[in-house]
Parts: structure tokens; sequence; C-alpha cells
């Protein structure tokens, strides 16, 4: 028996080599990489024999040419002069601007829609179901379409449009809102704003010393908000109210001057936080429901008040099962936002990888600069999300 | 007049019923209406929702609205008078498109067949008892195939109808169907491939899950219809159908991918141990041991992920194809239906819950049979 053995190791085969687990990882990781290889080669010659038979050149300089479309939301200065790169930024911006107001509104919606979810009372609780199985079972392409026609189909034109209240028109032309135009001085008050948050943020850092030390508690919340509000507002009224409000008047058929906020935006904004929502309730119900209540009971136990005991020892836990998958939330709301091109909002997709596209004919870089951008907020976002995971990991035993 | 009163030994009294307010609808409602003030408040504040919504919502789309015998937007509010319900004719009168697109109509029967067969498909895979007959389980293998030859076409004597009749539910159907079935083998390769001990495999694997979880679905369906081309060999047409059936399922294959790698991460390193001691293959001890158990418990993961893609099929509309909502926008594109979208939307709404919701109910029943009781 050993003979045997001592001869096949001493006789190297073929099959010995495949009956080798570390040479048989070898052997087929080396094949992997040359299949992928030959796989990627293909794809490159046949893309360069491609480009070479319809004579398109390759190569990022049409971005700083005219643009020659305009963009019906901007947020910086921008006219169809401007060149493809700010027409592309301007979509970006467009994308993070929608993509960040869904965020906070679908938060809200979630959250509280998960908690009504849990609380005993019968009928809140089978409303937030019934919202909850609805929208999460229609396609979200669906809802913004829907949305973006009861604004346009529901809402009034401009000239029959009564104000909500003074300056606030809502129109199948978008929503019109007072505009505030800060005056000379106005720097003065963000500067007030920023001194209150930095007060804040030490406050709190010193009342958490002082309950370490004493066991005292400091209304920290409460003198940091003070401290937020009330230092611009106190600066804001010392400078004299440096401010004026252009309010929307009719002139012809719509409205000038004021503020306007887009139904292609309100659409997109709306139904992204529906939508949304209805997923980060579901993570929010899982996430409280995850705390054992032995954990409440023990908090109990050490006569922690019943307020404390959900700021203290319920929320700290449920939020390290919720931020994960809320951050993923996040990012497919993101990335859901591309699909203001269906209702002409112009995004990142609709700008570069839409109009531009289809001007230029640049679909290789046009594609590649999309793609980029989608990629690299992913990766930043996913970077972040270890970090918080790695800071709130349960020390395993 | 005088009750009657009896005497009873002390402690010998029969139990009395319990106060009327502590049993029955009074004790619920008054736990779970009105426990406090604030509950008070929001009940009718969330029956004052629901009566704001409910009763106007059946009136437009039940009461007032008019299903036949309009040929038009016009005809309807003829119809409809005063009352503005909602026109669902239009639905009527565009059915056959809504189900097959463009098929051609002599030779629909073919996808009607088809339709059938892939009910007793999915019938025969969900119900167990049908599921352990041999003969049955290689029909269930088979209609799939047939149903390919008939709705293509072009050979065993039938007509070739190109995919650009496609259309519809019909469409839609098979986007998610073929997204759903091809994707799954392909997730299971990726999340082994991920999770694997040999690095090549493991970083291929993370870059190509990651770079197609970090894009949004629609630009990868604008790859297919702008870009693939380029990555093919010269002279080469590929049809789009194909194209974005490639895309949609590479695209669910990475989600599931995720989800099982979810799942494989679950299962204890001692199943993994015991598999090795037993002197199985990595191959055996994947089929045997650990593969089993980890898609049981991914099975919610991987029907959210289908739920998903099955929403994500009307995305295909944008890239200019025909699925029930592309048939719909062109219905009220024309000046007869003009007006309608609402209606439209609810419709194909309406379409889309029932698939999903179904879905997600059969995940959750599967879910609670297939729970063995391991669960900590």
């Amino acid at each position: 028996m050993s003979g045997t053995q001592v001869q096949e190791n001493k006789t190297v085969t073929l099959g010995s080599l495949w009956r080798d687990k570390k040479t048989r990882g070898m052997i087929l990781q080396i094949f992997a990489v040359i299949g992928i290889l030959i796989f990627i080669g293909i794809i490159i010659s046949n893309t360069v024999e491609n480009l070479d038979r319809l004579g398109v050149k390759v190569g990022f300089d049409f971005l700083s040419e005219p643009a020659n479309y305009d963009i019906n939301q901007t947020l910086i200065s921008y006219d169809s002069s401007d060149s493809h790169f700010r027409a592309a930024l301007v979509g970006l911006l467009n994308t993070l601007l929608v993509a960040g107001c869904g965020i906070v509104v679908a938060t809200i919606f979630g959250f509280t829609a998960g908690v009504l979810r849990l609380s005993n009372n019968f009928v809140l609780n089978r409303l937030m179901q019934v919202y909850v199985e609805v929208t999460r079972n229609i396609p979200v392409l669906l809802q913004i379409l829907l949305w973006h026609g009861i604004i346009i189909n529901s809402l009034p034109v401009p000239k029959k449009a009564e104000a909500l209240v003074e300056g606030v028109f809502m129109t199948n032309r978008g929503v019109f809102l007072p505009q505030p135009i800060p005056q000379e001085g106005f720097g003065w008050v963000w500067i007030a704003l920023l001194v209150g948050i930095v007060f804040a943020v030490f406050f709190k850092r010193y009342a958490n010393k002082v309950q370490m030390q004493t066991g005292k508690l400091l209304p920290a919340i409460w003198i940091g908000a003070t401290a937020i509000i009330g230092l611009p507002v106190l600066t804001f009224l010392a400078l004299g109210s440096p401010l004026e409000v252009s309010y929307p008047a009719l002139k012809g058929f719509n409205f000038k001057g004021g503020f306007v906020v887009k139904p292609e935006f309100m659409a997109l904004w709306f139904a992204l936080s529906i939508y949304t929502g209805a997923f980060i309730a579901e993570i929010v119900r899982a996430g409280i429901q995850s705390v054992s209540h032995g954990q409440t009971e023990a908090a109990h136990a050490l006569g922690i008040r019943p307020n404390f005991t959900m700021r203290l020892v319920v929320i700290p836990q449920a939020l390290r099962v919720i931020i994960p998958p809320l951050i993923s939330q996040y990012l497919n709301l993101t990335k859901n936002s591309s699909l203001a091109i269906a209702i002409g909002y112009m995004d990142l997709v609709a700008t570069i990888g839409g109009i531009s596209l289809n001007q230029t004919g640049r679909a290789l870089e046009s594609m590649g600069i999309v793609l980029g951008v989608y990629l690299f907020i992913s990766i930043v976002i996913s970077a972040l999300m270890n970090v918080y995971n790695k800071r709130v990991a349960l020390v395993s035993r | 007049m005088s009750t009657e009163t009896k005497k009873y030994p002390v402690g010998m009294h029969p139990a009395l019923p319990p106060p009327s307010g502590s049993v029955g609808p009074v004790r619920w409602m008054r736990d779970n209406l009105f426990s406090s003030v604030s509950n008070t408040v929001l009940t009718f504040l969330g029956l004052y929702i629901i009566y704001l919504v409910v009763p106007p919502f059946i009136e437009w789309a039940f009461i007032d609205s008019v299903v036949l015998g309009a040929e038009s937007r016009k005809e309807c509010l003829k119809i409809m008078g005063e009352d503005r319900g909602a026109c669902w004719s239009f639905v009527y009168h565009r059915w056959g498109q809504f189900v097959y697109g463009f098929y051609p109509m002599e030779e629909r029967w073919r996808v009607d067949v088809s339709f059938v067969l892939t009910a007793l498909t999915i019938a025969i895979v969900l119900v167990e008892k049908l599921r352990a007959i041999k003969a049955v389980l290689i029909a269930a293998i088979l209609f799939p195939v047939i149903s390919f030859f008939l709705i293509t076409g072009g050979s065993f004597g039938l007509a070739e109808v190109p995919t650009n009749k496609w259309g519809g539910i019909l469409l839609t159907f098979i986007v998610g169907l073929t997204g759903i079935f091809v994707s799954l083998p392909i997730a299971i390769v990726l999340a082994l491939s991920r999770i694997s001990k040999l690095p090549i495999f493991s970083f291929f694997a993370t870059i190509f899950i990651e770079f197609i979880r970090g894009v949004p679905l629609i630009t990868l369906l604008f790859i297919a219809s702008t870009l693939l081309s380029y990555f093919l060999p010269p002279g080469s047409n590929f049809d789009l159908l194909l194209r974005v059936l490639i895309m949609v399922t590479i695209f669910s294959a990475a989600y599931i991918a995720e989800v099982i790698r979810g799942g494989l991460a679950a299962i204890p390193t001692g199943q993994y141990e015991a598999a090795d001691a037993l002197g199985l293959s990595y191959w055996q001890s994947m089929r045997l041991i650990i593969l089993p158990q980890a898609l049981k418990i991914s099975i919610p993961g991987i029907v959210g992920s289908f739920i998903g893609l099955f929403k994500d099929t009307t995305l295909v509309v944008i890239i200019g194809l025909l699925d029930p909502l592309g048939i719909g926008m062109a219905a009220i594109a024309t000046t007869d239906w003009a007006g309608l979208s609402t209606e439209l939307y609810v419709f194909i709404g309406v379409f889309f819950f029932i698939f999903c919701f179904g879905m997600s109910r059969y995940s959750l029943h599967l879910e609670k049979k297939l729970n063995t009781g391991h669960k900590q």
C-alpha cells in the first residue's frame, strides 16, 4: 500500500497534476485568463475594424464643441452655445439634484410608513401595508409616467391658476414659488450658520464628556438647535433683513419671476420618493423587529425611561440592521432617476447619453462617460458603506 | 319587584361573564383603534384618507367608466355625459395588440398555444405532486423548447415571424421569463466564482458583478441598442430583441449572484468542512451539501430579484420595443384615444401588480414551507 503511494508521488503525469488541488487551481486560472484575454482581444479588434469601416474617429474632442440644444432646467448657467461638456455637467447636476431631494423625501416616507406599519392601530397599519404592497409591485417607470400625466393633465394652465398662498401657483407648467434674492451682506448669514453648526458640534462633544465624567445630562440637542437656528436669524435681523423676494406674476401665457419647479422634476421626485419609500418602510420595519424584546425589557429593568430606551438602546441596534440596505436603496433611487429620459427631464443620461450622443454619433465615448459617472457614484457610496459597516460591526466571539 | 337572589357559600359563586367592554369587538376596537387620544386621532385621519381616495377611485374606475360601445375618446365622453369616469374602451378596442403586439393575425394561435404551455410548465414546477412524475417533468422541460419554435417559426412548416412584430404581453413574458430562467444558472456560477479561493476567478467575477450593479439598466439597454453592434464581428446583424435579452439576463444574473453569495455566506463553515471530510469533490460538495442549503435561504431574495426583473421589462419601451406600455403609448398618441394616459398607466399597473404581488405571496408561502426549523 505504501509502495504504491510513493510511486504515485514520484511519477508526475498529467492525471496526477490534475488531481492535485493547487496545481489544478493554477491550470484553471491560467486557462481563465487566456480565455478572457482572447475575448477582450476579439471585442477590441471588432470595434477597431467596425470604427474603421464606418470612418468614425474616437476621441473626446467633441466635448468642447457647442451642444446646440436647450435644457429646460439648469442649476448652473447654460445656453445652447455652450459645449457638450457643460451640457453633461448640467445633466449630472440635475441627476444629483433629483437624487438628493428624492433621498430626503423617500427617507421621511419610509421611516413614517415603517413605524406606522408596526403600530397597533389597525387602520393605519393596514393603510401602510396597502401603500407598501401597491407601490412595490408596480414598475417605477409606470409610476413616473402616471405622476407626470396627472400633473400635466389635472393642474390648470397658468392663465387659470389661482394662488394657493400668496405667490404660490400650481400650474401644469410647474409650481411657481416666491424666490428669495439675497442682497449685499447676506453672506454673513451663511457664516453665522456655519459658526452655529461648529458650536453645536463642539457643545455636543463637551456634553458627552460631562456625561461620561459626572453622569449629568446636558440639553445638548436643544442648545445646539438654538445655536444653529438662532445665530443666523439674529445676524439676519441685525443686518436689517438683506433679502428681497421676487413674486411670480402672470405675463402673457406664463408666469415671470419667482422660482419655478418644473413638472418633470416634480413627477420624477414624487414617483421616486414614493417608490423607494415603500422599500425603505420594509427595511425599517425589519430593522426595528430585529431588536430582541429582551433589550427593551433589560433597559426597563435598569430603570431607563421609555424614550431613553428607544433612543439609547433600540434605535442604535436597529440602525445597524437598517443602514446597509437603506444605502443600497439610495443607490437604487439614484440609478432609477435615469428613467427621467421617459418624461423629458434632462438628467445625465438624457443629455450626454441622449441628445449629445445622437447629435455627434459618438456612442462609445458618450456611453463611456455615463457609465463611468454612475460607477464612480456607486463605488464612492459602497466604499463609505464598508467603512460604516466596519465601525458598527458586532465584535463576534 | 325584587330580583331573585341566590345565596352561595363564600368562594363558591360560579364565574360571571367578563364585562362587555373587555371582550369581543368592543375590546378589539379599544385596543386597536382608540387606545389613546393620539391613536384615536390617527384612526380618524386614516379613515378620512380612505374616504378621500377609495370612493372617488371606485366611481372613476367602475361606476362611471365605459368599456364597450365606444370607438374613440369622444364617443366615450358622449356616453358618460356629465360624470367623468375612466374610458377603458381603448383597452378593449386594442386588446389584440396588447396581448400579441403586431404578431400576424392568422398566426396568433401559436402564441396562444405557447401561453398554455408556459402556464402548464409553471404549474408543473410549482406543484410538488406533478413534479414527482418523471414524464411530466420531462414535458415541463420540453414545453419551453416547443414554445420557442412555435413563436419564432421558420421551421416545421410554420411561417417565420420576425421579432419586430412581437409585442405586448407576449414580449413582456418573453423578456421576463427568459431573463429569469437563463440568469439563475449564470448567477450561481458567478456567485461561486466570487467566493472562490482561486484569486483570478473571484477577481473577474467581482469586477463583472460590481460593474453591472453599479450602472442603471437603462444604460445597459442603450448599449444593447447602440454600442453592441460595434463589438460584434463586422457585417453580423444581431437581432435587437436578442441583444436586449442578453443585457437583461446578465443584469439580473449580477443581482441574483449577490443574493446567492449572501446565502452561501450564511452556511456555517462546518458544512464545508464536513463535506471535505466525507471526501466529496468540490462540485459534489456544492451540488449535494452547500447549494441546496444556500439556495433555500436565498429564495426570498431570488424571488425579489425576479419581481424586480419583471417590473424592469417595462424599460424596453425606451429603446423602442413595444411591450404593453409601448402599445398603449402608441394608442394614446392617435387622435382617437388622445388624453387617456391615466387609464393606460392604471391598466398596465394593475397587470404588473397581479403578477408581482402573486410572486411575492408565493415566495412567502415557499419560505414557510421550506423552513425546516434550523433558523436561530
